[in-house]
């Protein structure tokens, strides 16, 4: 078991998601950085799908009541220890009474900490994430919660070390399902130049600042489905970036759609952050 | 006049969205994908299009069927409509009759007196976009939304109707209320409404 001293910005537990469920309005939901949920869990010999503790903007603070294995990753980050420095990015062994803290990292946003045997939390759907649109799943992470722990019976990897991934500030985009709703230039206009996150970023979206984004078409769309990494330009002309916990359908034109790994690669943004998309 | 006819559009790399000919076509054709693309591993129904997630690539073939098999008439579905019984006080059903020039009694009779078909669930967990073939009842959102409908409430707006699973904020016109359950994470599935269904509301 762990026990949260302090849970930071924001903590949730977070899995591979409830994929299925969206014809029933329900978000698939799941890490928002999943290469970096999935390397947690392999770091510490866990299927991928046990869940984890997602952070932003670190500063979680917890204890261990027994001997345990964990790990941290996501943004490259300092870990410490009861006072002992050492990095994210590797498997760490942890007594009873250790307390484990991550230092909010000066680049990227998230974190994700895997211990091994997972997290336990009662399954919604099948799934113990956090769905922040919805709000189905555990509650976020309180100071003085006990968090239970499984046990896996999956030999140790023989790595207890990983490379963190370099922050990336291109998304690598293909045309969206209605790309042809904008001007020609729109396209060009999406790619050539630098967007900027905004505060108005989370699990949903990540709302991006910049010129608008001219339409062809001025009809109304009628609702229809949408996927995590679509780039929808709504009736501003920003465009949006959605993320797991996205609205399972939008009556917006979805301009772009990004790849698997510039989706993990935006759960990094953080406002103020510069990106571009690219082909 | 052309009748429209249906699109594959790539969706990234992992979906296409397929966009029917109309909301009678895609629900039509939703009980035949199984079978006509195994691949499929989801569907995510949209008010003319149905949003596919692919487990594998649609082959020239399988295109081509998606493309052209005519869906199955609505009638032929075999799933009973589900019954909502709601009171019929809602805050706007006054405001509604004005717009659509019908007394408050001909809105309810035209709310009762019809199917109503879900074409696609979203916004909430639960929430139907209920749509009746009988036209009528069309009236715009609220300029203002409310910061809070109470669960159990009956909206308009367009042409859609709906029931709002949970408390939450809207703008949809109300008409009434109903105690049924639209969300159970108990139940299986979870859902009352779930696209190609059919509802029947009636007054109490």
């Amino acid at each position: 078991m762990l026990v949260v001293d302090r849970p930071g910005a924001l903590a949730l537990l977070q899995d591979l998601g409830r994929p299925g469920y969206a014809h029933l309005g329900v978000s698939p939901s799941g890490a928002a950085d999943r290469a970096a949920h999935r390397l947690a869990n392999r770091l510490v010999g866990n299927p991928e799908s046990c869940a984890t503790v997602e952070t932003v903007l670190g500063g979680l603070v917890l204890t261990a009541t027994e001997l345990t294995w964990v790990a941290v990753t996501g943004a490259a980050t300092e870990v410490v220890v009861n006072r002992t420095p050492t990095s994210s990015h590797t498997s760490l062994v942890l007594g009873a009474g250790d307390r484990l803290t991550i230092t909010p990292p000066a680049q990227g946003l998230r974190n994700y900490l895997a211990v091994r045997g997972g997290f336990l939390a009662e399954l919604v759907l099948g799934s113990r994430s956090t769905d922040v649109l919805s709000g189905l799943g555990p509650a976020p992470l309180t100071a003085g919660q006990q968090l239970a722990t499984g046990h896996s019976e999956l030999p140790l990897p023989d790595t207890d070390r990983a490379p963190a991934r370099t922050p990336t500030r291109t998304l690598a985009v293909t045309p969206g399902p209605r790309a042809d709703w904008f001007q020609p230039q729109a396209w060009s206009a999406l790619l050539d130049r630098d967007w900027t996150v905004t505060a108005d970023a989370d699990r949903v979206a990540v709302r991006l600042e910049g010129p608008a984004l001219d339409r062809r078409v001025h009809d109304e769309l009628p609702s229809e489905g949408l996927i995590r990494g679509a780039v929808q330009v709504p009736s501003s002309g920003q465009p949006l970036i959605f993320g797991a916990d996205h609205p399972v359908t939008g009556g917006y034109p979805v301009i772009a759609v990004l790849t698997s790994r510039a989706v993990d690669a935006a759960a990094q943004l953080r406002p103020g952050d510069r990106v571009r998309f690219g082909r | 006049m052309t009748e429209p006819t249906r699109r594959l559009l790539d969706y990234g790399t992992d979906a296409v969205l397929l966009e029917c000919a109309g909301l009678a076509d895609a629900l039509g054709l939703l009980p035949l994908l199984p079978e006509i693309a195994p691949q499929v591993s989801e569907v995510v129904p949209g008010a003319r299009t149905l949003l596919l997630r692919l487990s594998a690539p649609l082959g020239p073939k399988v295109r081509h069927r998606l493309l052209s098999v005519p869906g199955r008439p609505v009638s032929e579905h075999d799933r009973d409509p589900v019954t909502i019984d709601v009171d019929y006080s809602g805050a706007d059903l006054t405001e509604v009759a004005q717009r659509t020039g019908l007394t408050t009694a001909e809105v309810v009779e035209r709310h009762t007196g019809q199917l109503w078909s879900v074409a696609f669930c979203g916004f909430a967990p639960g929430f139907g976009y209920l749509r009746a073939n009988d036209p009528g009842l069309e009236v715009p959102r609220r300029t203002t939304p409310r910061t809070r409908v109470p669960a159990g409430s009956v909206g308009l707006a367009g042409f859609w109707s709906g029931v709002y699973p949970r408390d939450a904020p809207g703008g949809w016109q109300l008409i009434g209320r109903t105690e049924a359950t639209l969300w159970d994470l108990s139940a299986d599935p979870p859902a009352l409404l779930q696209p190609g269904g059919r509802v029947r509301f009636r007054a109490v």
